[in-house]
């Protein structure tokens, strides 16, 4: 994989182009209606990315709100046990609200307060994009409108109880699969009704250009800090990253400092559900084909006349069938691998963790942790992997409960 | 001259304004889209948008959206979708038809297959809601080789300068959306799409339509004042859903109200242009 990029040398700073693409993939793919608000949202980003004082701003939300930078933490009882590699945890899980998602929703409140927005919405899965959100729409003091399917609000009781309690209403969406992919339509369609005061927070590394890359920068911080803790801690880059993939963002953010260091390994962990085998998974990048949903053009599950199909995970951050176009172009250029966990062996992944280095993590995350259990033994202990820790484990307790049988 | 343009040309003579009903193909049942579309032309279409039933609907209100999952329950795809235009087409030569969806089913399908089997089938035009001109080229020039109008949508929102980078990629006709929002929003108000479509005439020679919260006869009529086609789609779609277990009732009122959609927008006489 490595030697296939080496012989493909790509600029990965040149990418996307200007108007969102990453070689055939993202894009804009909306209706007409939404076209002017994404142009307005591009010239605010373009605007203030490279801004000196929004940057200020946000570096110190970061530092003293979101609580940055995270730790990377040796897993050294892990490690030993696993016979292998070296495995360092970036701790996302220790950011406020519990997961990489507030870097990306600090960055785009300080663009929604420059563009002179009063009402913030957004779509959830698992709920921690809607915390993260309804988290900044608290602190600043915005209407906050967060849409999930009911299929997801039954799942995820306590994120819904958390976004209300910070005064976000949750808006129950019970068409199609009543899941994230459902939500994302709902909220696309209360921004183009509510366009004039509204500024649409989506959570992951997907949707219209500019939200892949804009949504990148704000989760790259994620990267930069693990690139240079292992530089100050070790004197040398890692030779491998894995993350889970959903939409993405946690995985980019990791992975977008460490694209053009064509010597380190990047791997990224889909959700295999019940198998890829059974159809019941969410492995859009491992069992999928190119398509559009959701304003870009990307790897989807879809089936043969091309209609969306419903998937599975037993984490709710995972079950979506599209994903993030970089991922995708990624995928295409052999620059990362994309593999599948089954729900079985996340869970797995989860008790090991929470019993052999006492942090419990995210379910999604666990798909990670899963994939280094099997990929660490691979390797010699002189070496080193660095998995993204994306999120703790506390919201998923009831879903690990019940699944044995035990009544919380 | 492909079936649109002879059917703005002949109106144009008649000084009548185009009226084009939507419905989703295959709701309530899929053995009553042909049925219903000849119902149509008899009240007195002009033109037929013949929606392709998309999982993920994102620019329609809740009725469209039950109706695509109406008819996506009943096995409906892009490929029934072309077989039931192509039953159409043998009894009605004439009526223009035209596709209105997104884009996934077209990419599954692939757009060299889609466009011979649109061709085939007697489709005269593709609406692609998700498929802004920027992206659009792909699959643009394999329609117009076709002789197939790509059609493209106009928001309150859209500058001049897209206007004119639209009005130059289309064919048939500009779809201008009359409000912010989803299909089936609230009612539009005349006034200000008069204001915008003098504008979009200023940049361009295809004819206009409007759509997006047409609801009834005198609205129908006081769009025809200033556009050259009326498009309604909600309306009627919510009423086939209603009157699913009664075809011969949902085929009669439905025609009913785009007879009397048809005779508000003639009585209310030419428009100025």
């Amino acid at each position: 994989m490595t030697a296939k990029a080496l012989r493909n040398p790509v600029d990965f700073s040149q990418f996307p182009d200007r108007a969102g693409h990453f070689g055939r993939y993202g894009g804009r793919f909306v209706a007409e209606t939404l076209m002017e608000a994404l142009h307005d949202l591009d010239d605010a980003w373009r605007a203030y990315r490279n801004d000196p004082e929004f940057l200020a701003e946000l570096d110190a939300d970061l530092a003293r709100y979101v609580g940055r930078p995270t730790p990377l933490y040796h897993a050294e009882r892990w490690s030993r046990q696993l016979g292998g590699a070296q495995i360092h945890l970036k701790r996302e899980d220790l950011n406020h609200t519990g997961a990489h998602k507030i870097n990306n929703t600090v960055g785009q409140a300080l663009l929604a307060k420059r563009m002179g927005k009063t009402r913030l919405i957004a779509e959830t899965g698992a709920g921690q994009h809607g915390v993260a959100s309804a988290t900044v729409a608290a602190r600043l003091g915005m209407e906050c409108v967060v849409y999930m399917g009911s299929e997801d609000i039954q799942r995820q009781a306590l994120n819904v109880y958390r976004m209300r309690l910070l005064g976000a209403n949750v808006q129950p969406v019970t068409s199609g699969s009543r899941t994230l992919k459902d939500a994302l339509n709902e909220a696309l369609r209360d921004w183009v009704t509510n366009v004039d005061n509204t500024f649409y927070m989506i959570g992951t590394v997907a949707g219209p250009h500019p939200y892949p890359v804009m949504v990148r920068e704000f989760q790259a911080v994620i990267g930069r800090e693990a690139r240079e803790q292992m530089l100050s801690d070790y004197g040398r880059l890692p030779d491998a990253l894995v993350a889970c993939v959903g939409g993405g963002s946690n995985a980019i953010g990791l992975f977008h400092s460490f694209l053009n260091d064509s010597e380190v390994a990047i791997y990224g962990v889909e959700a295999a559900g019940s198998g890829i085998e059974t159809g019941r998974h969410a492995a859009t990048l491992c069992a999928g084909r190119p398509g559009v949903l959701h304003g870009n053009r990307t790897y989807l599950l879809n089936d043969a006349n091309g209609q969306i199909i419903e998937t599975h995970s037993v984490s709710a951050g995972l079950d979506y069938p599209g994903v993030g176009p970089e991922h995708a172009w990624l995928k295409d250029i052999g620059r990362a691998r994309y593999v599948a966990v089954t729900d079985d062996e996340a869970l797995r992944g989860f008790h090991d963790l929470t019993r052999i280095e006492g942090i419990i993590p995210a379910l999604e995350s666990s798909h990670a942790l899963a994939y280094v259990t099997q990929l660490a033994p691979t390797m010699r202990p002189d070496q080193h992997i660095v998995v993204n820790l994306s999120g703790r484990g506390d919201k998923d307790i009831y879903t690990v409960a019940k699944l044995e049988g035990i009544q919380l | 001259m492909n079936r649109i343009a002879r059917c703005f040309a002949d109106l144009r003579r008649a000084g009548r304004k185009a009226l084009i009903p939507y419905i989703t193909a295959g709701d309530p049942r899929p053995a009553l889209t042909v049925p219903m579309l000849h119902a149509l032309v008899r009240a007195g279409a002009n033109i037929l948008e013949l929606g392709v039933p998309f999982s993920d609907p994102m620019a329609d209100g809740p009725v469209i959206q039950k109706a695509c999952e109406r008819a996506l329950a009943q096995g409906m795809s892009l490929r029934r979708v072309l077989e039931q235009v192509r039953e159409f087409r043998q009894t009605d030569a004439e009526t223009p038809v035209v596709l209105m969806g997104y884009l996934n089913p077209i990419e599954s399908m692939g757009y060299d297959t889609f466009v011979a089997g649109a061709r085939a089938a007697g489709v005269d035009g593709v609406l692609t809601v998700d498929l802004p001109p920027e992206e659009a080229a792909e699959l643009a020039e394999p329609l117009k080789a076709a002789g197939i109008a790509p059609i493209f949508l106009l928001a309150p929102t859209s500058s001049a300068e897209r206007i004119r980078h639209t009005a130059k990629l289309a064919q048939g006709y500009l779809y201008y959306v009359s409000l912010k929002g989803v299909t089936g929003s609230a009612a539009l108000n005349v006034a200000e799409v008069a204001d915008k479509l003098a504008g979009i005439r200023a940049l361009t020679d295809l004819p206009l339509g409007v759509g997006f919260g047409i609801k009834d006869p005198p609205t129908a009529a006081a769009v025809a004042q200033v556009a050259d086609a009326v498009v309604v789609g909600s309306a009627l779609v919510a009423r086939m859903g209603e009157l699913a277990d009664d075809p011969d009732q949902m085929l009669r009122e439905v025609a009913e109200r785009v007879g009397a959609m048809r005779e508000a927008m003639d009585r209310s006489g030419p428009a100025k242009d």
